[in-house]
């Protein structure tokens, strides 16, 4: 019937996930250091839970990239990183999930909350 | 001198999803964002669908994918708008994409629309698109242990679809262990058995939509 083919990427480029993520939050660093009016960008602090997926030296190896010539060129990158932590709804032991083995460590039920570990968020920058 | 910033940094995505979001909203479309892995049935699904809903439901589909338009290509032959993005190399469809698509689609001629995202279980889960539901669709010959491999897409779901359940008895899948994860990861997502080449388990995948697809059919 009807078919629109939308191409909105002008060139093939093996792109990871760290990219889309590393732009948007290059973007919002930039858009921070111009609202202090910041000469220059020392460090950028980031939080980001294991949920994500996130590999710190690709974000490093695109930020800069990007950050190249402008005011975030040669800033520090943090990476706090925030296990998956779960809490137990029978005995309210919170603890870390390990590979494969997600039971209470405490009454071994699997009746579990996350409650962290999906974070993804720029916590503050160091600006001069 | 430290400036706090305490932003997400995926909310300038976040923003425009919103408004991917709003737009659908005045139209009054109900959308889904439907992700797995290549090959799980993403298509298959879609298909399945249309064919027991295309009578109570005027259905539109944006498919995403790196190349080609074979997905879109498949949907138009129902007799169902679609439209084809190619990301040329990006791993998931994000807001701004997602709305390119949207200007393309006749969206006065539709009220259910299905988002097929590009195949991968880890990206699509941290970009928003503006949809109302998330369906997440693992296969059994996957093996039982994506949930613990991939903890985040089985986080953010609404439901998961469990498909090819026709392959059971010839490959290993500790059912136990797959709901284990799952349960663990999202107490609140319904896990559909279904094969979308036998048919089994389509009426409880259909009911599920039809209870949660909230736009009245126009």
């Amino acid at each position: 019937m009807i078919c629109w083919w939308v191409t909105p990427s002008p060139a093939f480029v093996e792109e990871m996930h760290e990219l889309a993520i590393t732009q948007s939050m290059f973007n919002l660093v930039l858009d921070e250091a111009n609202k202090a009016k910041a000469k220059k960008v020392k460090k950028v602090n980031l939080v980001i839970g294991e949920m994500s997926g996130v590999v710190d030296d690709c974000v490093q190896f695109y930020f800069e990239l990007f950050s190249k010539d402008t005011i975030a060129e040669k800033a520090e990158l943090s990476f706090k990183k925030v296990p998956i932590q779960a809490q137990c709804k029978d005995c309210g032991e919170v603890f870390v999930l390990k590979e494969f083995d997600w039971a209470c460590p405490r009454c071994h039920n699997s009746n579990i909350e996350i409650k962290t570990g999906n974070e993804l968020y720029i916590d503050s920058i160091e600006v001069e | 001198m430290e400036v706090k910033v305490l932003k997400n940094i995926l909310s300038a995505n976040d923003q425009i999803a919103a408004r991917n979001r709003e737009l659908l909203d005045s139209k009054g479309i109900f959308t889904i964002n439907i992700m797995s892995s290549p090959g799980a049935g993403k298509t298959s699904l879609l298909l399945e669908t249309i064919k027991r809903l295309k009578d109570r439901f005027k259905i539109g589909v944006i498919e995403g994918d790196i190349s080609s338009r074979i997905d879109a290509d498949r949907i138009a032959q129902e007799g169902v708008p679609a439209v084809q993005i190619n990301t040329g190399g990006e791993c998931h469809l994000d807001a701004n994409m997602t709305g390119t698509a949207l200007a393309n689609m006749p969206l006065d001629k539709i009220n259910l629309l299905f988002i097929e995202n590009v195949g991968n279980l880890i990206c699509p889960g941290e970009f928003q698109l503006g949809e109302n539901k998330k369906v997440l669709i693992s296969s059994v010959p996957e093996g039982d242990d994506k949930p613990y491999k991939y903890p985040l897409m089985f986080h953010i779901a609404d439901v998961i679809v469990l498909n090819k359940i026709d392959l059971l008895p010839y490959v290993r899948f500790n059912m136990e262990n797959f709901t284990k994860g799952v349960k663990a990861l999202n107490q609140n997502a319904e896990i559909i058995q279904v094969s979308c080449v036998t048919g089994e388990g389509l009426d409880k995948w259909v009911a599920w939509l039809l209870a949660n697809v909230t736009r009245p059919a126009r």
